[in-house]
């Protein structure tokens, strides 16, 4: 059965603490990490370490949050870290050799994240090509887009006036940082509150139900996945404004990353189900994750089998309790 | 016919979490009987059929099973002391012949290789036995789903089972399919195999059953012969009260046209297909499964195209043929799979009802709370849903609950011609009562109701008028007055 029966009889102080942590389990190793981390470095718990893990894990959550409508939706995007790497090397091109200003070039670079998107959501609903493998294509064509554009060199000589963005604070608060809020509440309240966030639950729920209830599964897909291109791209702009050059090889793996931190954040992989606030929770564990192998000295190719092997076991769980509720 | 207690189960009880599944059951099987066991959803039957299957441990009581005692540990254990069950879902390969699927996991070799003329002549002297007209050779996809549970029999057969158990077998089939399934049991009756059999359809019972057992809340009510009980008997016993009338029909003035269907047409399964509905009136649609029923329903729901014809609502032609058209047009479906079709099960009953008229509990674009509950709860109290609150997961209630969400979501938008697929499949006896009180309800408020079913008996009880299917035409129209089962089969067979 599940937790909504034992309602407790004495109701204390505690049982809406309890019950917050049963509907984020991942909450508990958030907190557990930052205690460990605290004991192992001083500075760990200063203002300035948590704004900098915070902007560490930034880009990788806004990345998560279009991921999370898509896996809410019921697909699933491997591409988003080939679209950082192209939106970024189309903002900087734009800049620098199209001679556009900023604003210009960073709305084309969420457009053509826009697009992409589209792309994907296109050959998963209409055409019906697995997510998978639909969004695997998509990977291969944006990161070769991204070589070919640039010859597989970097572009630098980026104008200062962007670099507020990656390395800017407002009220000591780092720019990435706030815009990531901002995402993050804009994402929540779609999902939350408005109509077209319930249809997305809905189409991932069940899509031949949500039909037969009136709602345009395939469109309510498709702009999942382009949700998700526009997020990417912003998340590129940040990367090429805090690097100050625009790098071919940006957000490598960065999807891997992100579906890390949707994954452990609640969302469930059949679709349908999971809270943004838990993403969040995710992105930061991913975040603190690095962060304390980084401290003590893990190196990266570790971290790697360390990531991987958090998100085997992140998944394992979801179709552990999936098995389990459909028993029920 | 031998009197000898095959299988005696003695004070078994079963207890989860804030529920007692079973209470102090205690019952005779005897040897060469086909045993029927029955009781409402929920009633305990599944619970003691996986207690004699191995998957669920006893809390309580004895089993003794051919004089010796019973305590399977697991379903293969279970199979290797004499009883095994087969299941409402088939759990075959399809891709396999039948003969490996008979002995799937123990091929018949010589010299470490597969023999495969033995092991096609083994299962071929099992289809035999139960005189299926089926070669062993055979792959299981290209079997009817009744060939698929014979083959699950031979299966179960060539274990050396003394007790078989078969969930709801019938569920599933069309009465064609019933008929071979039905013959297969009296055939293995007949070589003295004991059967355990679980339905809800009650005619079958009188066919087939020697005894009955009935279940309620986890109680044994009683053990009987079948001989001494009627339809009537049993139901009450299975309800705990006398249903004083099992279709509450009423007459209902039939008022102005509201749906006319002109020459509809899609594919092999609609074709041609005309007829009107009034403001006030059931109108069921009989017809075997795969007759074009649903798929006429989806074709004037606008869930699938039509490929010509018209559909008029109230007057006005439907153009676009979509849902989004249709639901705008004050036509609802309540489909044939409440689970995979009507529900979304991870949501909650709120958010279910609240689905299709979402537009009305918007604020500024906004999902406004106190609307959606408002909302919700007026459709908990008037159809008077069981839940603990409007927040619980839809999952989580029972089908004739799960079926009264179906029917809110529909209701929010106040529809006007409301097409119910198989209304009352898997709802036990007491909330199919329930069910039934709706629709009189709705057609009492004005509203035509559409009522595709396969259970003729709620059809003849419950419409006011009959349109007969067969291989996706109309084959016959006639009001119940005058209809009789015989009459429709007749209709439903051949024209």
């Amino acid at each position: 059965m599940d937790r909504h029966q034992e309602q407790p009889q004495s109701r204390n102080f505690f049982t809406p603490i309890l019950r917050w942590f049963d509907d984020y389990p991942i909450a508990l190793a958030v907190i557990g990490l930052c205690v460990i981390m605290s004991l192992i470095s001083s500075s760990f718990l200063s203002f300035n370490n948590i704004m900098n893990v915070l902007r560490q894990i930034s880009m990788i959550a806004i990345l998560a949050a279009g991921q999370f409508l898509v896996l809410v939706a019921g697909g699933i995007d491997i591409s988003l870290g080939s679209i950082v790497g192209l939106a970024g090397i189309i903002f900087s091109m734009g800049m620098v050799k199209w001679g556009m200003a900023p604003i210009v070039a960073a709305l084309l670079a969420v457009f053509i994240g826009g697009i992409s998107g589209f792309f994907n959501g296109f050959q998963d609903a209409i055409v019906g090509i697995p997510a998978m493998i639909a969004t695997l294509g998509t990977q291969g064509v944006a990161r070769g887009l991204t070589y070919v554009l640039t010859n597989a060199y970097p572009i630098s000589d980026l104008p200062e006036s962007i670099s507020f963005l990656g390395r800017g604070y407002l009220l000591s608060i780092p720019w990435p940082v706030i815009i990531m809020l901002i995402v993050f509440l804009i994402i929540g309240f779609i999902s939350q509150k408005t109509k077209f966030g319930r249809f997305v639950y809905a189409s991932g729920g069940n899509p031949e139900a949500a039909y037969l209830s009136g709602i345009k599964v395939k469109k309510v897909k498709i702009t999942t996945y382009v949700i998700a291109g526009c997020l990417a791209s912003l998340s590129g702009i940040i990367l090429v404004s805090r690097l100050a050059s625009g790098q071919p090889n940006a957000g490598i793996g960065w999807e891997f990353e992100a579906i890390i931190a949707v994954i452990i954040g609640g969302v469930s992989l059949a679709g349908g189900k999971g809270k943004i606030f838990g993403v969040l929770l995710g992105a930061i564990l991913v975040g603190l994750l690095t962060n304390g192998m980084t401290l003590l000295n893990v190196s990266s190719y570790y971290q790697q089998i360390v990531k991987g092997l958090v998100l085997v076991f992140a998944v394992g769980l979801d179709v552990y309790q999936t098995r389990k509720q459909n028993k029920a | 016919m031998s009197e000898k207690v095959l299988l005696e189960i003695n004070g078994v009880s079963k207890s989860f979490p804030g529920v007692k599944a079973l209470d102090n059951i205690s019952f005779c099987v005897k040897e060469g009987h086909i045993h029927a066991l029955i009781g409402e959803n929920g009633a305990g039957k599944s619970t003691l059929i996986k207690i004699l299957d191995g998957i669920y441990k006893p809390d309580a009581g004895t089993m003794t099973f051919s004089g010796k005692s019973l305590s399977p540990r697991t379903p293969l254990d279970a199979q290797k002391q004499g009883i095994s069950v087969v299941h409402q879902e088939i759990k075959l390969v399809d891709a396999l012949s039948i003969a490996e699927n008979i002995f799937l996991g123990r091929p018949k070799t010589s010299h470490n290789l597969i023999d495969w003329k033995k092991l096609n002549r083994e299962a071929q002297v099992l289809l035999d036995s139960l005189e299926a007209n089926l070669r062993a050779e055979i792959a299981v996809r290209n079997l009817s789903i009744a060939q698929k549970q014979i083959v699950e029999i031979c299966k179960a057969m060539s274990y050396n089972v003394k007790l078989l158990i078969m969930d709801e077998p019938s569920a599933a089939l069309t009465i064609k399919e019933q008929e071979i399934l039905f013959r297969t049991m009296r055939v293995l009756k007949a070589k003295g195999l004991t059967i355990i059999y679980i339905s809800h359809r009650l005619e079958e019972i009188f066919n087939l059953a020697d005894e009955v057992t009935v279940l309620r809340d986890g109680c044994l009510v009683d053990t009987m012969p079948i001989d001494n009980v009627d339809r009537k008997r049993l139901i009450s016993m299975m309800v705990g009260r006398e249903l004083e009338n099992e279709y509450p029909k009423e007459k209902v003035a039939i008022g102005e046209v509201l749906l006319d269907v002109k020459n509809l047409c899609r594919g092999r399964m609609v074709k041609n297909i005309s007829f009107q509905l009034h403001r006030g009136e059931i109108l069921g649609i009989a017809g075997l499964i795969g007759s074009g029923r649903t798929e006429t329903a989806r074709v004037i729901f606008g869930a699938d195209k039509k490929e010509k014809g018209t559909v008029l609502i109230k007057g006005k032609e439907l153009k676009k043929q979509t849902v989004t058209e249709s639901i705008q047009n004050k036509i609802a479906l309540v489909p044939e799979d409440r689970r995979s079709q009507g529900l979304i099960l991870g949501m909650s009953v709120k958010e279910n009802i609240s689905l299709v008229g979402i537009d009305h509990i918007l604020k500024n674009k906004i999902i406004n709370n106190r609307l959606e509950k408002i909302m919700a709860l007026n459709f908990i109290n008037k159809l008077r849903i069981q839940t603990p609150d409007e927040e619980r997961e839809v999952k989580y209630l029972s089908g004739g609950n799960q079926q009264k969400v179906v029917l809110s979501k529909w209701l929010a938008v106040d529809s006007d011609v409301i097409i119910f697929d198989e209304p009352t499949r898997g709802i036990d006896v007491g909330a199919k009562a329930e069910i039934y009180r709706l629709l009189v309800a709705l057609a009492r408020a004005g509203k035509g109701v559409i009522m595709i079913s396969s259970e003729l008996p709620e059809l003849l009880g419950m419409a006011d008028r009959i349109i007969v299917m067969h291989e996706g035409r109309i084959s016959g129209e006639i009001y119940s007055n005058d209809a009789t089962q015989e009459k429709i089969l007749d209709m439903a067979i051949s024209h």
